[in-house]
């Protein structure tokens, strides 16, 4: 029997405020640990917390972005649950009336485009790391992270496939990018994953037995995670056997997928209002406003390339993509002046190329847009050929200097100048009298060995259009 | 009524620790508490709005600007068990 996998996300993101949700410590990454705290992050009795008016905002423009329906009436609520991240016992959240409701954003693939629902998007706040302390084997909590805002973004089981659940998951990503709702730094956990995911007979429409895979903290282990777990379900069912409904641990170093059941207690939060925060009201006015503040967004950004630049779909959606990379070109289309196409052929290819070997994001270039565009001037005007541009390009990506001073370094400008090129074609012409005679007497090839030695005589720094041109006209005169 | 299975079922999820005797006894007392606060259910609700707070304000934000925080020591000083700047606990992971 063949499977079908469906896939919802829940897309924790943390918020680019400056300070926590409820209170006034910073959200700065990495700062020694509990070093940013104070009583209200760390629950102490008879403190107040009062919410953070850019959480809001941020909540509000990530909706906005994502076709989602604002609710004017929205409120907070303690999810109730034991554990020692949580310093209250309780995180705060929102439960039935989240800020935004009903969205979709749309993803395109070699499948063509298709819509996922947005169920809804809310506000909360992030609970403190646990470490593990080897020496002892007991477990230290640092309350840093405590309080610092996140949204959760929960989507519709509408995804079929890993790649379709990436592509869903990178447009939030870019989405968020672009808003500035969130920075997005993976590597320091300000986007994580959890998956839902079921298989059922291809071709029925009822759901099969789901489990939740928390915590994905990379595209890479999001699809691994996908696969392994939809390949392990049918196998399961195949087998005879029943999904269990729990939550799994996803490995993406080994490669393990675990069973995260403990002693089992029903999860039974207990939501109820918080009774320390007010309910949020939202009018058409400030809707309004946010929606004004919104910038151009990925889909439409993308579609301008392609509308006004002549820039290949595909192009413009792996660009676009990215804020920082679509900046750079951006920036490197308007120094440069010239096709846009021939910029892009440069970001696609030995950009990309040394970004991933590198392994390096598209916000750490490491150097300026106008160096690339200053590159591109210099092919255009002869001063060096395509191939010594790549070099060019290769050392300016390590040094991050000026083309110009690497093209100088390295010796490579071109030769084109008319007259010196003609002196050097006539010397190899008188050195080379044979091929010369070959040539007008109709063995045309000969030209292919004195363009050769030419290129050899100026250690190939002369301009190959030129030097063809110029030992034509003197071959045929 | 309530059953002895329901009072340790919310025992557990408060982690609260009762005698027999004792969830004898709150069987039936917090069962009397409970059919007592049944009588709200008497009252037709179906076109109130569920109360969302008990004042009646709303929008109550504070600007996103940086406060002092409370400094490693006083945020461990009252602390039953700390290790390495950090709230030690038994271990859960
Ligand atoms: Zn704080």
């Amino acid at each position: 029997m063949k499977y079908e996998t469906v896939i919802g996300l829940e897309i924790h993101a943390e918020l680019a405020t400056e300070t926590k949700i409820f209170c006034g410590c910073t959200t700065r990454f990495g700062g020694e640990e509990n070093t940013h705290c104070c009583p209200v992050c760390l629950g102490m009795p008879g403190v107040l917390p009062v919410l953070n008016r850019k959480v809001v905002e941020y909540a509000v423009k990530a909706g906005l972005a994502t076709n989602c329906k604002i609710n004017r009436f929205s409120k907070l609520d303690r999810k109730n649950y034991f554990y020692p991240d949580l310093p209250k016992a309780y995180q705060i959240s929102q439960y039935d009336l989240p800020l935004c409701k009903e969205g979709y954003l749309e993803i395109k693939g070699d499948f063509g485009s298709k819509r996922i629902g947005i169920t809804r998007i809310h506000i909360e706040e992030d609970a403190g790391k646990l470490l593990h302390d080897a020496e002892d084997g007991s477990t230290l909590v640092d309350y840093n992270r405590g309080g610092v805002p996140l949204i959760e973004i929960v989507s519709e089981p509408d995804m079929r496939s890993a790649e379709e659940a990436r592509l869903y998951a990178e447009k939030i990503k870019s989405i968020l990018e672009y808003t500035g709702v969130s920075d997005c730094r993976m590597q320091e956990g300000s986007l994580r994953f959890d998956v839902n995911l079921s298989v059922r007979p291809e071709g029925s429409s009822g759901l099969g037995t789901r489990t939740e895979i928390k915590n994905l903290n990379s595209f890479r282990a999001l699809v691994n995670a996908i696969e392994n777990e939809s390949a392990r379900q049918v196998k399961v069912l195949e087998s005879g056997g029943e999904v269990v409904q729990e939550t799994r641990k996803w490995d993406d170093v080994t490669g393990k997928n675990t069973s995260l059941r403990s002693k089992e207690e029903a999860h039974d939060y207990r939501y109820f209002p918080d009774p320390d925060l007010v309910p949020v009201v939202l009018d058409e006015e400030y809707i309004d406003r946010i929606k004004r503040e919104l910038p151009e967004l990925p889909d439409v950004r993308s579609r301008r390339y392609v509308e006004e630049w002549g820039l290949p779909e595909y192009d413009a959606g792996v660009i676009t993509a990215s804020l920082p990379l679509a900046s750079f070109f951006e920036e490197c289309v308007k120094e440069y002046g010239g096709d846009p196409k021939a910029v892009s052929n440069w970001v696609m290819g030995e950009l990309m190329r040394m970004l991933n070997e590198k392994g390096i994001e598209a916000d750490g270039i490491p150097f300026p847009a106008t160096h690339l565009a200053g590159l591109l001037r210099l092919v255009d005007d002869g001063t060096i050929s395509g191939s010594a541009a790549k070099r060019v390009f290769t050392e300016m990506f390590e040094t991050g200097e000026q083309p110009k001073v690497l093209v100088e370094r390295l010796g490579l400008s071109q030769i084109s100048d008319e007259k010196v090129l003609t002196e050097v074609i006539k010397r190899v012409m008188d050195k080379n009298p044979k091929s010369v005679e070959d040539y007008r007497s109709g063995a045309t090839k000969a030209m292919g060995f004195l363009v050769g030695q030419t290129m050899k005589e100026t250690r190939g720094k002369a301009n190959p259009a030129l030097v063809n041109k110029i030992l034509k006209q003197l071959l045929d005169e | 009524m309530i059953t002895k299975k329901d009072v340790e079922y919310v025992a557990a999820l408060a982690r609260l620790e009762f005698s027999e005797d004792e969830k004898e006894e709150l069987t039936k007392t917090l069962g009397d508490i409970l059919e007592y606060a049944k009588k709200l259910s008497d009252v037709d609700t179906s076109s109130v709005q569920p109360t969302a707070h008990i004042l009646p304000v709303n929008n109550v934000f504070r600007e996103d600007r940086v406060e002092p925080s409370l400094g490693r020591d006083r945020v461990l000083e009252n602390a039953p068990d700390k290790s390495k700047g950090c709230f030690r606990v038994p271990r859960v992971i």
